[in-house]
């Protein structure tokens, strides 16, 4: 690589797409997984364990995802940064959305808003785990009466409406960040073409309504049904 | 066609007297104002009653008054280049305005196009962008090779034709949201990457042209894709999406 490529605006652009293409399957991974506590508590916790024990899971990807998360969030504010720097005066009038939509125009505020239901996921779920693990040295992933945990804590977290609405809102932000973003990251790593880009965009608009969707279904299906 | 009429209309305008001062927006009435003039034209009528009132008249940048030169600029309501797609500011008619309208004007906005004086900004950053690799170097010794000897792909040429329309306006950067000068730069590297007689330089040309784009202050394109709906001549994201091909190849085989 040129050595100013990751200075440069097109470069940082296309790091930002590639750590977006992670986020984008590590979800849909997030997704499956979840997906399963609905269908099946044992199954939910026979892959929690698999994927709370696998060593390349715990010490290679684990570490990888958070250093996705964190280039992204980075990347995302220091463009944003020289974005807002680039026009110092405002326009007296102004109508955007003649030409553009809220989300594109608004990817910073739905990832900001990402980012902070990211703090209460982790300090909702990982804070935990790092600390029975590492702290506590229990690495048994069983709970006392000797029963995988998971599935347990998982329902405990759905049980407070509050929590549950704050789930909720976070995936409707989600949501507005992928129907923009998903297509947007093919064309900022210059994949635009007349035949491909169309189904891109619909693939985008449908990765980005149902996997939402989807978290939001299992959040409420678990306050609903199970914890009550 | 539409009869022309008069209409009296309300002009809040950006006056600045030079690049050191702060500027404010301005409020001028003008009555009589034919829809069959073009928006240009009302400016001049504009002007000539702030002469006669001995007041001094707006600057606005111009020059072929007929789309192609690329000079005039202007936003307007909101929208550079007015309420119209696919036109330049010469070539927007009183006849899209109503009778007692408010009508905004202000000069683009861009930390690479400072305002010189009210409706007048400094566009030569896109000149020393053009001057980074916005060319292909020819022998002019007299013994030139005729360009029509080397075959290009239909598709090719329509392609690079369509890009090399680009004027150099500046309302891809006036109308972005992150003052991004991507469509422009993307169209000049287009027009030369899509033809043989560019490839010869294709990688330096791209490399240089960006990053003298990014040391002139433009922002980072986030794909909205307003450029594209407000681009007189309709200039698509497509080429920003080859801009961003070359760069990668380009970075990645560099010496430098
Ligand atoms: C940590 C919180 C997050 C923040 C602060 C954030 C911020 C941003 C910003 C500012 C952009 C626009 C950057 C640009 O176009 O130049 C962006 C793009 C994007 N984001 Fe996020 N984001 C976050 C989380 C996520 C997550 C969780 C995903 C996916 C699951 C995601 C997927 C994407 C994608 C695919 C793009 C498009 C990349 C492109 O335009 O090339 N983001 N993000
Ligand atoms: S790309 Fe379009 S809007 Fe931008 S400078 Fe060229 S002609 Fe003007
Ligand atoms: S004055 Fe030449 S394009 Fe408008």
């Amino acid at each position: 690589m040129s050595q100013g490529f990751s200075k440069s605006s097109v470069g940082r652009k296309i790091l930002m797409a590639l750590s977006g293409f992670f986020l984008l399957i590590f979800l849909l991974q997030h997704f499956v997984i979840n997906m399963l506590s609905v269908i099946s508590a044992d199954a939910f916790n026979d892959v929690s364990f698999f994927m709370g024990t696998n060593p390349l899971i715990q010490y290679l990807m684990q570490p990888v995802l958070l250093f996705g998360v964190l280039f992204h969030f980075i990347m995302g504010i220091t463009l944003e940064r020289q974005n807002k720097a680039a026009r110092p005066i405002q326009y007296a009038v102004n109508n955007p959305s003649f030409n553009s939509s809220w989300m594109s125009r608004n990817m910073a505020i739905t990832g900001l808003t990402i980012f902070l239901f990211l703090a209460l996921h982790f300090y909702d779920f990982w804070f935990p785990e790092i600390k029975t693990k590492f702290i506590d040295g229990d690495m048994t992933e069983l709970n006392a009466n000797g029963e995988f945990r998971f599935y347990e804590e998982l329902l405990h977290k759905f049980t407070n409406p509050i929590r549950v609405g704050i789930y909720c809102l976070a995936f409707v932000f989600l949501s507005l960040h992928l129907m923009h973003g998903f297509q947007s990251a093919f064309q900022s790593v210059g994949l635009n073409h007349r035949k491909y880009t169309p189904i891109i965009k619909k693939l985008g608009t449908l990765y980005a309504v149902a996997i939402p969707a989807g978290f939001i279904f299992i959040a409420l299906y678990h306050f609903l049904i199970n914890a009550h | 066609m539409s009869t022309t009429k008069n209409i009296n209309i309300t002009l809040k305008i950006w006056r600045q007297k030079n690049a050191q001062s702060k500027g404010n927006l301005e409020t001028y009435q003008l009555n009589n104002v034919s829809t069959s003039s073009s928006f240009l034209e009302m400016l001049d009528q504009l002007n000539e009653q702030l002469v006669n009132e001995r007041k001094e008249p707006v600057a606005f940048d111009h020059d072929c008054r007929e789309g192609i030169c690329g000079m005039c600029s202007l936003y307007i309501n909101g929208r550079a280049h007015g309420p119209d797609t696919g036109i330049t500011t010469c070539q927007l008619h009183m006849r899209m305005f109503n009778d007692g309208d408010t009508i905004y004007v202000e000069p683009w906005r861009s930390t690479a196009f400072p305002v010189i004086k009210d409706l007048v900004v400094d566009r030569s950053s896109f000149d020393r962008i053009q001057q980074a690799g916005g060319f292909v170097s020819v022998n002019t010794s007299g013994r030139t090779m005729d360009a029509n000897a080397i075959p290009v792909p239909k598709a090719d040429a329509d392609k690079a034709f369509e890009a090399a329309a680009c004027i150099g306006c500046g309302a891809c950067v006036a109308t972005c949201k992150n003052g991004s000068a991507m469509l422009f730069v993307s169209a000049k590297v287009s027009q030369f990457a899509l033809l043989p007689q560019g490839k010869v330089e294709a990688t330096d040309r791209v490399l240089n042209m960006v990053r003298q784009m990014d040391e002139e202050g433009f922002g980072n394109c986030t794909n909205t894709g307003a450029c594209e709906v407000e681009c007189p001549k309709g200039i698509s994201i497509e080429n920003i999406a080859r801009m961003n091909r070359e760069y990668l190849s380009a970075s990645a085989t560099s010496d430098k």
